[in-house]
């Protein structure tokens, strides 16, 4: 899965399990504060991720995930282990 | 110095009606909200009967996190719940600021337990269920769900007692209201509607097996009746001290004046007549009125060929057979957790449009209930006050006496 294809997916699936605009998934933005996320909606954000991605980030995982773009990143590097 | 109780809003999410203009106008004209499931047949259902409510959407309403933790029961209390509180004039800028309690009657969470275990079953990783179904799977998920959406600060606590469940959390917001320590209470009963939730009750064989007329099927105190049919949904009664009430200027549909409760001690399915006679009479004693004051009784009555005769036989023992009867589970089947608060819902449609709703199906009489007055045709008729019963499993009996205000 390349770049785009993460971006697509990531959008895809935030937008729809947290409700908020794919308008607003840009690489810049906060993940926390753009998806309202408390300490319960990280479960759902597993939850999400590895039905997309097929990995369960961990919580030091997330603690390298501010915005969108570190996101991804994480993503990279985590498929890359997978492959 | 004890509190007077009255009741300043009501809401219903029912298979009669999802809302009260609906649920009037089927009490009115008698109509069943019973059909046959076919997906029950499949499952192994003795009887494919239900009443059916569908799951509301509560998006336009309520955002994600708030949604997440709802399974039916939850779902249908905040339709009905959201209905009973914009009668009181209450919202939630309001309940935040004021102390309001909440007891729901909720008895089960089936559908919400199996669809979590089917998702760990299949992933067999707890961490991948997500954060929503702790707060379905409890039994309190009704009373969790509403008190954070509506911000209560009061009493919050599940009551549950089989399919007494609703008319108990009445009768304990009543006495709580009573003693001055509570101002307000949201009661009510949800009770889920799937597959799930009754199949070990069908398995017991109590369920009507009159399959090709699904309305016929729910006949309370007829000759001919076989089963009661399950249903659900959920009924919300705003209670509060008169004081309050009058304060806020609040409608006033109904004045709570007597509650009677009772344990069987005796079978864990069997009703008998000592339990529901001993709750009947604690409510008349509680309220101080003369039997004959109470113009119509809504009726438990199942449409069990054993549970009907014992009620039968009770009023009969309290009111004689003047006092007009109807059982609403014609219409409904048995809302089971639900029936205690819906009943009094619908008895106070009744009191305030000057009807009696049909116990409809009731076509021949048997030996106890030819004794009574079954109302099987819409009667109109003036309603000052009117008894409401509610009994359950393992022999839990409640009673409710309201009456209309008067100064």
């Amino acid at each position: 899965m390349n770049r785009d294809q993460i971006i697509e997916t990531t959008k895809r699936f935030l937008s729809e399990e947290f409700e908020v605009s794919t308008d607003v998934i840009i690489p810049e933005n906060n993940l926390q504060q753009t998806l309202d996320l408390d300490s319960l909606d990280y479960v759902d954000l597993v939850v999400v991720i590895e039905e997309n991605f097929g990995f369960k980030p961990t919580a030091d995982d997330f603690k390298t995930v501010a915005t969108f773009e570190d996101f991804y990143q994480l993503v990279e590097q985590k498929l890359a282990e997978l492959a | 110095m004890e509190k007077r109780v009255v009741i300043t809003g009501i809401g219903l999410y029912s298979c009669i009606g999802e809302n009260k203009v609906e649920v009037l106008d089927s009490l009115r004209v008698g109509r069943s909200g019973i059909i046959y499931d076919t997906p029950r047949k499949e499952f192994g259902y003795r009887s494919c009967l239900t009443g059916m409510v569908k799951d509301p959407d509560l998006k336009p309403f309520l955002s994600r996190r708030e949604r997440i933790g709802m399974h039916q029961p939850a779902m249908y209390a905040y339709m009905s719940t959201r209905e009973a509180l914009e009668q009181a004039k209450l919202d939630v800028d309001f309940l935040d600021k004021n102390e309001t309690g909440i007891i729901f009657g909720n008895d089960s969470t089936a559908g919400a337990v199996i669809e979590t275990i089917d998702k760990v079953r299949e992933r067999k990783d707890t961490t991948l269920i997500g954060s929503g179904d702790i707060f379905q799977n409890m039994n309190c998920t009704v009373n969790m769900n509403l008190s954070t959406i509506y911000k209560l600060k009061g009493i919050n606590l599940t009551l549950s007692a089989a399919c007494a469940s609703g008319s108990h959390a009445i009768g304990m917001g009543y006495l709580l209201i009573k003693q001055g320590l509570q101002e307000r209470v949201i009661c009510g009963g949800a009770q889920e509607i799937n597959q799930y939730a009754m199949g070990s009750f069908d398995g017991l064989g109590a369920f009507s097996i009159r399959q090709d007329e699904p309305t016929k099927a729910s006949r309370p105190f007829d000759k001919d009746r076989d089963g009661l049919v399950p249903s659900g949904g959920a009924a919300t009664v705003i209670i509060e001290s008169l004081e309050s009430a009058l304060r806020r200027g609040a409608p006033i549909l109904g004045e709570i004046v007597g509650y009677g409760f009772s344990s069987n001690g005796d079978h864990i399915s069997n009703p008998n007549f000592d339990g529901q006679y001993r709750s009947l009479n604690m409510a008349i004693k509680q309220a101080n009125i003369d039997p004959k004051v109470v113009d119509y009784v809504n009726a438990h009555a199942t449409s069990t060929p054993i549970g009907d005769s014992m009620e039968a036989q009770a009023i009969f023992g309290v009111f004689g057979s003047e006092v007009a009867v109807s059982s609403t589970k014609s219409m409904t089947g048995h809302e089971c957790w639900m029936a205690g608060a819906s009943e009094i819902a619908y008895s106070l449609l009744m009191m305030e449009n000057d009807f009696i709703a049909p116990n409809i199906n009731f076509e021949n009489p048997d030996e106890d209930s030819k004794k009574i007055n079954i109302i099987s045709e819409m009667k109109e008729q003036k309603i000052d006050c009117f008894l409401s019963n509610s009994f359950g499993f393992g022999g839990t009996n409640s009673s409710l006496i309201i009456k209309k205000y008067n100064k």
